[in-house]
């Protein structure tokens, strides 16, 4: 299958390894790999900040770098939401009705990473190896407005090496909700020390997540306390091998220098 | 107090509706408690610098999710009784105008006397004089956000009315001197031995060695209430439903103390905000069905009331209702925004907010907190008003998830944020820098040539993997607690089309 990789802005731009991994991953797995060059962002910060008019141009851009592809797949349960939920209402809105319903079109054929695995792969085992101690955080827009459940859980189970353990109150939100982390920093900040908590009483090496956003936060705060807990994301661990452990990519160093 | 009983269609944060300037008037400014005196980020870092206001609170909202989520789990066709609700709602506020007619009829047709009052102010004028004609100086009065909306208590004050409390948490409030931080559990944010220090010091004759025990403390405050049901001669409720078709009224409650309210005086005066009309009797049913396994996580409340107009020689003589308008009608005109006129107030919003547990009801600066609050109190006092509130939220959803009518919390706050950016007579700092980003981001040279500026990110970091925490403004409010890593050289995209290139 021909598989065009959205990287999404944050990813691309502080954490380009992620989108590495999932395209190593799916080539893995004997799919080819295409990215389109012109795309950006999904829009999805300026819709949540109150910029819905300013929006719609990125929407029109990315869906003007994404028109050919025949499948798009991208690294974060966040951005494929704002793709299925908000795209096309804030073109509608803007009264640019042939571009919501090619927004509308395109979110139909955008899958978050372990839902294109799981749902429309069908594989579970990717034959990854992670000699870890991992945790997995259910990002809130994974779980509820993309509803992605077990997946990212099934696909963690199926990796060799990898020891996975449950974290406590792991459907509270990490409190990292785009520029309510800066807007709100203090209630963001007791919301990240909760769950900070909660990840080190797992005694976990690896905290990880199906959005990169959410990991930054939690691992930023977890690298300001020195924990030695790292925070990486689903598609590296997926996208590691025996032969191509990648143990060190993180999302947020744990020790600064 | 001061009153501006009549705003004008041209008021600072006055609704829209899309970009049709509609003119309803808001709640007015003065009178009632719809905001608060800070921004919600600034409420909330006093609060959450309070230990044991955090501790009881995140105490509180555990138990009460866990009572709700199991006996949510026990309705096998809770989804379906839950899309009933939204769809009665939705089809009720439809046709407002004509249920509250009816309901207006149907009350009068059974000796009862309706009131419109369009905002606060007319609200706590018309309870004042019904009170003052009774020639009583004392009401007691059953839980009520509609008259603590209003500040129906100080306005009675004020007249030289004293108006007592009589659910248990809102009395705790009202001794303390205190404001209530949960629509359910108003002194939510107490412990036991707050509350034995409250009542100690306040309860004229209490035992002084009253301990902390629960039964002790509910046994002191039923003697101090006792007296004042047996001798009230008005009585002020709010209502959870009123039936439009038979002009029936509807309060449910845990302790008994409003029905000691509502059938006690001679005479009843029930305050309710407009939105709280069902159409026919049997909606009562989808309703309370909803309402308790959510609220108090109980199957059936302990006692619902239900009147129609008076019964000569049965409860009150002289039966009157306030219908309240302040702001709803404003609220009614935004089409993304009405669905908060859904709410039951039934509290489960609340105990499942992440943002909520930590900073507390008092932060969001209205008796409505929460998200519910965070999307009523801007609508109900126009978005200006207001305008930290929408972005109390990281979006979460957990709201949406819980909410038995299943309003679509987050996507009203969305919606209301981009309202308060719109409302902005001159383009801020923030929006700048977001129009230029849209820009940026929409052009794929320029979003490289930018991606390649964060690049230089690696210069401020020296080699280090993380970013120095001392970055100025909005960057500090990021690095004060959390670390920043340091930017790749070049983003994925470009290093990949360079790889891939012919």
């Amino acid at each position: 299958m021909k598989v065009a990789l959205f990287a999404t802005c944050l990813v691309d731009t502080i954490v380009p390894q992620v989108a590495r991994a999932t395209a190593t991953l799916l080539q893995r797995l004997g799919h080819e790999v295409v990215v389109p060059p012109t795309q950006a962002c999904c829009g999805q910060m300026h819709v949540n900040t109150g910029y819905r008019r300013e929006a719609v141009p990125i929407v029109a851009n990315h869906v003007r770098a994404f028109t050919a592809a025949e499948a798009v797949v991208a690294p974060s349960g966040s951005c494929v939401a704002s793709i299925h939920h908000q795209q096309a209402a804030v073109a509608r809105r803007a009264g640019e009705s042939a571009l919501a319903d090619e927004a509308e079109a395109l979110a139909a054929r955008t899958y978050e990473l372990s839902q294109f695995l799981v749902d429309v792969l069908g594989v579970v085992d990717v034959g990854a190896y992670y000699p870890h101690r991992v945790t997995y955080h259910p990002t809130c827009h994974s779980l509820r407005l993309l509803r992605v459940g077990d997946r990212p859980l099934r696909l963690l189970r199926a990796v060799r090496g990898l020891d996975l353990v449950e974290l406590p109150g792991a459907e509270s939100c990490c409190g990292f909700g785009g520029t309510f982390a800066v807007k709100n920093a203090d209630t963001s900040t007791a919301m990240l020390t909760d769950k900070m908590a909660d990840v080190l009483s797992t005694h976990a090496e690896v905290c990880t997540a199906g959005d990169s956003s959410c990991l930054m936060h939690i691992g930023g705060g977890l690298s300001r306390l020195r924990s030695g807990t790292r925070t990486v994301h689903l598609a590296e661990i997926l996208a590691s091998t025996e032969e191509n452990v990648s143990p060190t990519q993180t999302t947020a160093p744990a020790v600064p220098a | 107090m001061t009153t501006s009983a009549d705003p004008t269609p041209l008021a600072p944060g006055a609704p829209r509706s899309g970009t049709t300037f509609l003119g309803l008037p808001t709640a007015p400014r003065g009178v009632g408690h719809l905001r608060g005196t800070q921004s919600f980020p600034d409420a909330a870092r006093t609060s959450l610098r309070d230990g044991q206001l955090r501790a009881n609170l995140g105490r509180a909202t555990t138990t009460i999710r866990g009572k709700r989520a199991a006996v949510v789990a026990e309705v096998p066709h809770w989804e379906q009784l839950r899309q009933a609700g939204k769809a009665l709602k939705a089809a009720t506020m439809a046709r407002l105008d004509e249920h509250l007619e009816e309901l207006e009829r149907q009350v009068t047709a059974r000796g009862g006397t309706v009131h419109w009052a369009r905002d606060a102010a007319e609200a706590n004028r018309i309870v004042t004089e019904l009170v003052r004609a009774t020639g009583s100086d004392e009401v007691v009065k059953v839980k009520s956000m509609a008259t603590q909306e209003i500040g129906l208590n100080e306005a009675l004050e004020a007249a030289g009315i004293e108006a007592v409390e009589t659910d248990l948490a809102e009395l705790i409030v009202q001794l303390g001197e205190d404001s209530p931080s949960h629509i359910l559990v108003p002194a939510i944010h107490k412990n036991r031995s707050e509350i034995r220090e409250i009542f100690r010091r306040t309860i004229p004759g209490v035992d002084p060695g009253l301990t902390d025990e629960p039964r002790q403390l509910a046994m002191a405050a039923r003697t101090h209430l006792r007296e004042r049901f047996l001798r009230a001669r008005v009585a002020v409720s709010g209502a959870n439903f009123a039936v439009a078709e038979t002009g029936t009224l509807a309060v449910v409650e845990s302790e008994g103390n409003g029905r000691m309210c509502l059938t006690l005086p001679q005479t009843l005066v029930t305050v309710m905000g407009i939105e709280k009309v069902v159409p026919r009797w049997e909606d009562l049913g989808v309703f309370l069905q909803l309402l308790p396994r959510s609220s108090t996580g109980e199957r059936m409340n302990p006692y619902t009331s239900l009147w129609a107009g008076v019964t000569p020689g049965d409860g009150p003589q002289d039966f009157h209702l306030v219908l309240l308008d302040n702001g709803r009608t404003a609220v009614l005109a935004d089409e993304v925004g009405r669905e908060a006129l859904h709410c039951i107030r039934c509290s489960a919003c609340l105990n499942v907010c992440p943002v909520y547990e930590r900073a507390g009801g008092h932060a969001y600066g209205s008796v409505y907190p929460g998200p519910i609050g965070a999307v009523l109190s801007p609508q109900l006092t126009g978005v200006e008003d207001n305008a930290s509130l929408p972005y109390a939220s990281s979006l979460c959803g957990a709201c949406y998830d819980v909410c038995p009518v299943a309003i679509d919390i987050p996507s009203i706050l969305v919606h209301l944020r981009a309202e308060h950016v719109e409302a902005q007579p001159r383009p801020t700092a923030e929006a700048v820098a977001f129009r230029g980003l849209s820009r940026v981001m929409s052009n794929p040279r320029l979003w490289h040539l930018a991606q390649r500026a964060a690049g230089l990110g690696r210069f401020l970091a020296r080699g280090r993997p993380t970013l120095p925490a001392a970055l100025p403004p909005p960057a500090s409010a990021w690095t004060r607690t959390r670390d920043l890593p340091t930017p790749p050289g070049r983003s994925f995209v470009q290093q990949w089309t360079e790889e891939h290139r012919r």
